[in-house]
């Protein structure tokens, strides 16, 4: 590499590639920024202005669009459904997967391979499959219109992916240090919450972030569920707020763009949990 | 990443090879371990059973039932038994056999442009530049957004009237266009938006699977006097081949149950010409309530998806792990 690198400097080639290299580079950054840098600017113009003058910025700025929105008590308690929803959906997740994770990982017994197998597979059941029947399972326990309606599900479906993660990292650890805290006195349960949890802090860390992403983004279950806007979640009320207000884009633009906001903080500050586990998802799905 | 490394290390760092069954214990306080070995056994998967059970096994079960039988829905089981008739009716159903094909057009274009193109941004981003970072963050930022969120974004932005697509069109002189609102261009319109949403998401699955090929192959392969797109043709490409298969088969489960994104932006039209097996489904099972039929269509997802993952891993992923991998999970399993 070095060898090479020291024949090309200075020939035009050595230039001309970065240059190259970055056009590319910058022309699919634009295509992925375009749509949000226009709703964002577009949430601050009205209507006329968006008809007349799409490509500019804003004149003059119009901030009532977003201080309407954020002075609206719906997008407050959707933020807040869908917060709740999403932290439950990913403790459940978390404390089950873990559960039956440390069982697979570390104790043998007949029948073992193909219970995991079967809960492996559930990787393959994406919830449009599921998603008629639940409704009939979910009336049946009367948990339309209710919270754990869309917790209890999504939390069924997140165990595969959880399982396989959680199962391979306890596997990871040695097995002295069980010998060690069982010569201790410590009983299975002792071993797993003092010992193993606080050793899988970072791999528990990624799929709650997981578990958190996934149900937040969440859109077909709790349309289904919740008939009663009192629990719709921000999916379902961006999606209700458009149909809504089709005619005031302006509306609808500063609407979706302050529903973005959380999901990008939270990806801004969980990036590293949320790459890793999905690539190790990827890799192990 | 980082997160990941972690079990890695541990596991090639202990030299003793891991064991599952606790060691022998004194003759009496086997019996009594042995028991209290089972009943924790049971207690921690009971949990995960449950939810299993009845949230994920017992709604594909019901969907089987309930598919032969003609069920509007009410009370828990359905009575009417029809035997194969909602599926019979699927054959003779337009937009079903749509579905179909526009399902098919859309893992066409994904495996055709999404899924390359991809792979040329994550072996770009792969090497030495500035602010390599902020692109790699930039281009993973739609994957975290909802498709509802895209939906709307992008309904807005093709909008005929006042979206911004049309006005740079007109700008450059090339016209305007539809987008949504024609058959002829809506599925267009659609691959577009999961482009968006979804490329960046199989950027950093390459782009993980790329920094995890040992540098001295590449370079080996250059001192040899390999020019780059041999280094790629031979080395780079054929180690990213698990990556690959797991980003085809990703592609392809995701395309099969595609429904938020298209729900909210066409709604499935204009007259059904961007419809999908989910929003089909959707349509006669909450809206029209024929339940048994609209099973029958979950079935046919069910077991689409089914036959693919089976046929997948038996046949294309299995050869990751017969063979000597380098990457990707391989000490795992």
């Amino acid at each position: 590499m070095s060898v090479h690198a020291r024949e090309r400097r200075n020939t035009p080639a050595r230039i001309a590639r970065p240059i190259a290299l970055h056009t590319i580079v910058i022309v699919i950054g634009v295509f992925v920024l375009v749509p949000i840098v226009y709703g964002i600017l577009g949430g601050f113009k009205d209507n006329p202005q968006l008809a007349n003058n799409p490509i500019g910025l804003p004149a003059p700025w119009v901030p009532e669009n977003y201080t309407n929105v954020l002075a609206s008590s719906d997008f407050w308690r959707q933020v807040f459904n869908s917060s709740l929803i999403a932290l439950s959906t990913a403790l459940v997740t978390v404390a089950v997967s873990a559960l039956a994770a440390f069982v697979f990982a570390r104790f043998a017994f007949r029948g073992r391979e193909l219970l995991f197998t079967i809960f492996a597979a559930g990787l393959m059941f994406p919830f449009a499959v599921a998603i008629l029947p639940l409704f009939i399972i979910l009336r049946f326990f009367g948990l339309l219109n209710n919270p754990l309606g869309v917790i209890l599900p999504q939390a069924a479906f997140g165990l595969a992916l959880t399982i396989i993660i959680l199962r391979s990292f306890f596997r990871s650890i040695p097995h002295e240090v069980e010998e060690a805290a069982i010569l201790d006195g410590c009983s299975p349960f002792g071993f797993f919450w003092r010992i193993l949890l606080p050793m899988a802090r970072p791999a528990l860390a990624t799929v709650s972030v997981l578990a958190v992403v996934n149900s937040w983004n969440n859109f077909f279950l709790p349309l289904v569920v919740f008939n009663d806007k009192v629990w719709w979640t921000l999916p379902v009320g961006v999606q209700q707020f458009s149909g809504q207000y089709s005619a005031d884009t302006a509306k609808i633009l500063a609407y979706v763009v302050l529903a973005m906001i959380p999901a990008l903080a939270f990806y801004a500050v969980a990036e590293r949990q949320l790459i890793g586990g999905l690539t190790a998802g990827a890799t192990k799905g | 990443m980082k997160t990941t490394k972690g079990p890695e290390s541990a596991v090639t760092a202990s030299p003793v090879p891991r064991r599952l069954v606790p060691p022998p214990q004194p003759r009496a306080s086997k019996n009594r371990g042995k028991a209290r070995k089972r009943i924790t056994i049971i207690l921690f998967l009971l949990p995960g059973v449950i939810l299993f059970s009845l949230l994920v096994l017992a709604p594909i079960l019901l969907a089987m039932y309930s598919s032969v039988f003609k069920w509007n829905g009410f009370g828990l089981l359905p009575t009417n038994f029809v035997g194969l008739d909602n599926f019979t009716r699927l054959l003779d159903n337009e937009i079903f056999l749509g579905d179909l094909r526009r399902g098919a057009l859309l893992i066409v274009l994904s495996l055709v442009v999404q899924l390359p193109l991809a792979l040329a941004i994550a072996l770009l981003l792969n090497q030495k530049m500035r602010l390599r970072a902020l692109y790699r963050l930039l281009f993973f930022a739609p994957y975290v957004l909802s498709e509802v969120i895209a939906a709307v974004l992008f309904s807005m932005l093709l909008s005929p009237e006042r979206g911004l697509a049309n006005e740079v069109l007109g700008f450059l002189g090339l016209g305007t266009s539809s987008f949504l609102s024609e058959p002829e261009t809506v599925m267009f319109s659609l691959f577009i938006v999961i482009t968006w949403k979804y490329f960046g998401f199989y950027v950093i699955l390459y782009l993980a699977g790329r920094q995890s090929i040992p540098k001295e192959l590449t370079e080996a392969a250059q001192i040899d006097g390999c020019g780059p797109w041999h280094v790629f043709r031979y080395v780079t490409l054929p180690l990213l081949g698990p990556t690959i298969r797991i980003t085809i088969f990703l592609s392809v489960i995701g395309t099969i149950q595609l429904f938020d994104l298209v729900y909210v932006l066409t709604g499935g039209g204009p007259v059904h010409a961007s419809e999908t097996l989910g929003v089909t489904m959707y349509d006669i099972g909450f809206n029209r309530f024929q339940v048994g039929y609209a099973s029958a269509i979950s079935v046919v997802m069910f077991l689409l998806s089914l036959v693919f993952a089976i046929g997948y891993q038996r046949f294309v992923l299995k050869r990751d792990l017969d063979g000597a991998t380098t990457t990707m999970g391989g000490g795992r399993r």
